[in-house]
């Protein structure tokens, strides 16, 4: 599906040097890392609100009072409504008065006036839902099918697992979506058409109305995981050190789940912890949409079919802060588990 | 080029690929000659022969006919009674126009500002690095559907460049923004390191004299040297660009009706799912072959071009 590169989404990837006092220093290096990363977070949510505020602003039919007053209204109406949410007041104060809004949670929709903050948090079970068990799905099976092929590289296992990889990446995640929810919900039978169970409720039912979500979000990224690890294995058995371990007599299968796999999970683990994030702004909004589970990303989708700044802005935050997060979380992981990273 | 031309299966799908192209490009002799009808002609009270029987192109219960393998409606015809196959090459023709088009300002974008950054350092890369962060911390296909219903609604106007609403240049221009910053961090950092290499030094000493020395520099000695990657990326970001455009279209933020995609010929299949799969299988099947094709393609070219990627030592 539309998710952009994963394999190359690599963010400012750790880099690798050798530092003498590293572990004595380490403490203080993330600490100083963190405080970094926190105002880079400042200040890349400053920027993204910016941006999607003037992306709705730019939008020349799309003065938000007359939408909200609907066809009929009149012109008294409409000045109403401008007045009252600020619509006619310079762009910068709009857009203060909006951010002021979202940091004290009393975000309103402009077409629904609902509070936005309440209706995303009331979302957010089914979106959970479905990044965190698409996220173990593919990190299993993308796993599993890596290594497999790089342990029967070249040979026919290689080859099928490669196309069935390249199958999945080329597949579209709400064409996949609909063919399943046709055969295995509707023919069949087998499973629920779509909707949302929560997992207090039902745990079984809530099993029952993922299992096709999450297969249908993880396909692309295990496609995408069996074909990084792949090379990865690949390119760790060529070094050194696994050649040493297997002449010091280790046994195979050892070598390559001690030696080699330890180290080719590496670059997997940077790459799970920033499509998770992505997982939430991309393919969930169109796996939402298909399955109709109601989550954040349906949320999303439905408010900018509507022009609907406010929940667009804030959904949009969350995201942004995430990947930020998220990538900051990847990179002390990262250095905690390899001595060989300095945080910089 | 060698190594390219031995691997049979890339071939074959790059082959595939060019087909695709093609049978797209013929969309109007196919529509004039074949079908005898226009992407938009709506035949929704017509009747067609199938088998000697005359049927109802469109069920009065509103279930559209399927495939009937013939000349009209080879593949079936959608809600509103226009021919799917019809609509199917022209939704193609729209696909690929975009994703080209797509590639081609990803691409522009990708060089020049990667290229300045890794060259220029300094400020000009801090904030070029800034903007490359911003757009690849602003979720894809939030960034890419914000915009396109930004876009679809009301146009845009730049003085000297107007884009109508409807125009197939917006999701083309949304889709080359949201993908740009992918080809332009590897570059940039490939640029940060070629510039330290002796080659280019001995330009510098050669004296090509700043400001222009830089731009010489940049085209002359650093371009050449990164057109192995730029050439590794472009399938890869056609591939994306059709998919991306395919769930903007099936979001609605991208192709606009009556202007057929194939993202939004499953969307309007979908919401007829129990009685008319085919509505959703033709542009699905066509739009997961098409990115396929370009996708082993892609492997294939890279493999070639990096030597590295092919078998390395085995335990």
């Amino acid at each position: 599906m539309a998710r952009p590169l994963p394999a190359l989404a690599g963010g400012p990837a750790p880099r690798a040097e050798p530092v003498s006092d590293a572990r004595t220093r380490r403490s203080s290096w993330i600490v100083w890392f963190l405080l970094r990363r926190a105002a880079s977070l400042v200040a890349v949510l400053f920027a993204i609100t910016v941006l999607t505020f003037l992306i709705f602003q730019a939008i020349p039919d799309g003065d938000p009072a007359l939408r909200m007053a609907g066809r009929l209204a009149s012109p008294q109406q409409v000045r109403d409504i401008r007045e009252q949410w600020g619509f006619d007041k310079p762009i910068y104060v709009q857009y203060a008065k909006t951010m002021e809004k979202v940091l004290d949670g009393s975000v309103i929709s402009y077409t629904q006036q609902i509070n936005v903050e309440q209706e995303i948090v009331r979302d957010l079970p089914p979106t959970i839902s479905l990044a965190l068990g698409a996220g173990v799905i593919w990190l299993v099976f993308g796993v599993l099918f890596g290594l497999l092929s790089a342990v029967y590289a070249g040979r026919f296992l290689d080859r099928l697992l490669s196309v069935i990889a390249l199958g999945g990446i080329s597949m579209p995640v709400f064409f996949l979506g609909a063919i399943m929810l046709y055969w295995l919900g509707y023919e069949w039978g087998l499973l629920p058409l779509g909707g949302y169970v929560g997992l207090t409720v039902n745990p079984w039912e809530w099993l029952t109305h993922m299992l096709m979500p999450w297969v249908a979000l993880s396909v692309v990224s295990i496609g995408v995981y069996s074909r990084v690890l792949r090379a990865n294995v690949l390119d760790t058995m060529g070094e050194d050190f696994v050649r040493t371990a297997r002449a010091k007599g280790l046994s195979r299968r050892r070598v390559l789940i001690r030696h080699v796999l330890r180290n080719s999970l590496m670059g997997i683990v940077t790459l799970w912890g920033l499509d998770f994030a992505w997982v939430i702004g991309g393919g969930a909004i169109l796996v939402e949409s298909v399955f109709n589970l109601g989550g954040v990303g349906q949320y999303a989708a439905q408010s900018i079919g509507r022009l609907d700044v406010p929940p667009v802005m804030v959904i949009t935050m969350l995201v942004a802060c995430a990947v930020v997060v998220l990538s900051a979380v990847v990179d002390v992981v990262y250095a905690l588990l390899d001595p060989r990273v300095r945080l910089s | 080029m060698r190594q390219l031309a031995r691997n049979r299966v890339a071939l074959a799908f790059g082959a595939l690929f060019v087909a695709i192209v093609v049978l797209c490009l013929l969309a109007p002799v196919y529509a004039k000659d074949i079908a005898h009808t226009t992407p938009d002609a709506n035949h929704i009270t017509e009747t067609v022969d199938v088998g000697g029987k005359r049927v109802d192109v469109v069920s009065p219960t509103g279930v559209p006919i399927g495939p009937t393998w013939k000349g009209r409606f080879l593949l079936g015809a959608d809600a509103n009674g226009r021919d799917v196959a019809v609509r199917l090459l022209y939704g193609g023709r729209n696909s690929l126009e975009i994703a080209a088009i797509a590639t081609l300002i990803t691409m522009m974008l990708a060089i020049v500002l990667g290229t300045l950054a890794g060259y220029m350092r300094g400020l000009t890369d801090g904030l070029l690095s800034r903007l490359f962060d911003l757009v690849w911390a602003y979720p894809a296909v939030l960034l890419g559907v914000a915009l396109g219903v930004a876009l679809a609604v009301g146009g845009i106007d730049l003085g000297v460049f107007t884009l109508h609403s409807g125009s197939l240049l917006i999701p083309a221009f949304v889709i080359g923004i949201v993908f740009f910053p992918y080809v332009a961090k590897p570059l940039r950092a490939q640029v940060l390191s070629l510039r330290e290499r002796e080659f280019v030094d001995a330009a510098r000493v050669m004296g090509y004299p700043p400001p222009f020395g830089a731009i010489r520099i940049m085209l002359g000695e650093i371009l050449p040297n990164l057109a192995s990657t730029i050439v590794v990326f472009v399938p890869l970001i056609v591939a994306n660009a059709i998919l991306l455009e395919a769930g903007l279209s099936y979001l609605g933020a991208g192709v606009q009706d009556p202007s057929p995609s194939w993202g939004t010929m499953i969307a309007d299949g979908i919401r007829l799912i129990p009685g008319a799969i085919h509505l959703v299988l033709v542009p699905g099947i066509m739009l997961a072959l098409t990115v396929l094709s370009v996708n082993v393609f892609a492997d294939g070219v890279r493999d070639a071009l990096d030597p590295k990627a092919s078998l390395r030592g085995r335990v």
